[in-house]
């Protein structure tokens, strides 16, 4: 019995090395950056200052937080409203059907989303697909231009993360008892009021954990913003690239990121808290 | 029996004809023989062509699959070895470690691709493969540690007691009996940060060097300034490669499930 247990901690020697040197140290020192100034010519002085998380609240910055929880709320709740449905209706199916809709949903989920975002600047392009279409049946008389549009960068976004929802609400519709569905609906509950008293109920963890992973992702997905919204539309993704990139003003990129994670994280908490489990459902 | 078509099944069928959409008009479109794509000048391979012929292309696919393998093959050594091993230990701070090796599938892929820059950077190394693949493994770990972790919490630890009282060593226990136990999830969870990994843009821009390109990363490029058709092509190839993963994928999967 001793010798086995004074071996097993090998094991988890690589983990722990892995996970202290590439995942802890990095964002301790992302956070330590935070607070330090970008040096006249290269690198950061030394001095500790707050200056970067006061620069934070400038009108233009917090307009750009402002910005980007807005296009995540209303990508969120698009999601929510078409990816519910979808994860129902599918656990509903028979099985064969099941899993073909399962692999017709992982192409689309594996294929690179840039490439995804690729056809819709195809579709949405000026004189591009859809405003022939219009035109052809006379909705419009004029190219409507819709790339580089807000619509333009909500559909990217709704489409890129669409399938999060989905597979978070399919597996918990999946797994929920439904005797519970009939028990109700025996005693007299309509389909609708067993719905929302009991499915919607049963299904929660599923549909929060949905939420949170589309949600925490909009904040960030820079280039659906950069792609589809030509430079109209910045986001923290977007301010913190191009702090890194092109202003190189490295501490204040990092304040950004540190004050980004602190959202994320309150969201993860509030699921944790609201659900009152500890895994996102339906990611794995 | 004959199924009713009802609004569910339109509504299924409707979305999935969205997300289909665009994929579709990349592949029409990579057949397209004109170079200004907005014009159809009939059916070509003519893009294809000049795509196996680009050099810098075929350095990007190279790269994009070294990393990819690389990334996930690593992450699955660690990955596995780490939940195995978790099962036996009882240290305190096992939780938190394995909180902490999630984070990086759990926070904005930006904060990731910049904390990795600015780290990297600190340290010295020189940006490229290498620090390529020290991110890319940090992300894939997750995923082959958590599915390797659930597995094993599934399963019935009877059949390792049992090997062991009738003699077997811990290795031998390990790879007679739950290694074959646990392959599924292992695949499935390399299969899955392979696939993260291939697709990844936003990290890969933060840690690759000047000269070193992976697929998305030139890709990316390419779309800002301005279209190339080659592009639409090349997503085809892509996708065709995808296509090979899932394939591959749903038989470890219906493997797992006849069990």
């Amino acid at each position: 019995m001793k010798r086995r247990r004074s071996r097993a901690w090998l094991l988890v020697v690589p983990f722990y090395f892995y996970t202290i040197v590439f995942v802890i140290l990095p964002l301790a020192y992302m956070v330590l950056l935070s607070f330090l100034q970008r040096a006249e010519i290269w690198g950061v002085t030394k001095e500790v200052t707050w200056d970067n998380y006061k620069n934070i609240l400038e009108p233009i910055y917090l307009h750009t937080f402002a910005e980007s929880l807005k296009l995540a709320l209303i990508c969120t709740a698009l999601i929510a409203l078409l990816g519910y449905p979808f994860g129902y209706f599918m656990a509903k199916l028979s099985k064969k059907w099941k899993s073909r809709v399962m692999i017709l949903l992982m192409i689309p989920f594996w294929t690179s989303a840039l490439i995804r975002m690729y056809g819709w600047i195809i579709i949405f392009r000026s004189n591009g697909l859809l405003d022939r279409l219009f035109m052809a049946i006379h909705l419009t008389e004029k190219p409507l231009r819709l790339l580089y549009t807000y619509p333009a960068v909500v559909v990217g976004m709704v489409y890129a993360l669409l399938p999060f929802m989905i597979l978070s609400v399919y597996s918990s519709v999946e797994k929920m008892d439904w005797s519970l569905v009939d028990a109700a609906r025996d005693l007299g509950a309509s389909p609708v009021y067993t719905f929302f008293t009991v499915t919607l109920k049963l299904t929660m963890p599923g549909f929060l954990s949905g939420i949170v992973l589309t949600f925490i992702p909009s904040m960030g997905l820079f280039f659906v913003a950069d792609i589809l919204g030509g430079n109209k539309i910045v986001l923290v993704g977007n301010l913190i690239q191009e702090q890194l990139m092109k202003a190189r003003n490295w501490p204040f990129a990092a304040a950004l990121s540190v004050v980004l994670m602190i959202l994320t994280s309150l969201m993860l908490l509030l699921y944790r808290k609201v659900a009152g489990v500890k895994e996102l459902e339906g990611l794995f | 029996m004959k199924h009713r078509i009802k609004v569910p099944h339109i509504f299924l069928a409707v979305i999935l004809g969205v997300m289909y959409l665009p994929i579709l008009v990349i592949v029409v479109y990579s057949l397209n023989g004109s170079k200004i794509s907005t014009v159809w000048e009939g059916i070509s391979f003519r893009w294809y062509r000049e795509l196996f012929r680009d050099r810098s292309m075929r350095e990007a696919v190279r790269n994009s699959l070294v990393l990819a393998g690389v990334s996930c093959v690593n992450a699955a050594v660690i990955g596995t070895m780490a939940a195995v091993g978790m099962r036996r230990i009882s240290w305190k701070s096992k939780g938190i470690m394995a909180y902490f090796s999630t984070i990086p599938i759990m926070i904005p892929e930006i904060i990731l691709g910049m904390v990795f820059m600015v780290f990297f950077s600190f340290l010295g190394l020189p940006f490229g493969m290498v620090t390529l693949v020290l991110a890319h493994t940090a992300f894939c770990i997750p995923y082959v540690f958590t599915m390797v972790r659930s597995r094993l919490v599934g399963m019935d630890r009877a059949l390792e007691e049992a090997a062991r009282d009738l003699g077997a060593g811990e290795g031998r226990v390990f790879f007679t009996v739950t290694l074959p136990l646990i392959t599924p999830a292992i695949v499935s969870g390399m299969l899955l940060a392979f696939a993260m990994s291939f697709d990844d843009v936003v990290i890969s821009i933060f840690v690759t060097g000047a000269t070193t390109n992976t697929l998305p990363v030139k890709i990316y490029t390419q779309m800002k300034n301005g279209v190339s058709p080659e592009v639409n092509a090349l997503s085809v190839v892509m996708l065709a490669g995808t296509g090979v993963v899932i394939g591959v994928s749903s038989l470890v999967r219906r493997k797992r499930m006849g069990e």
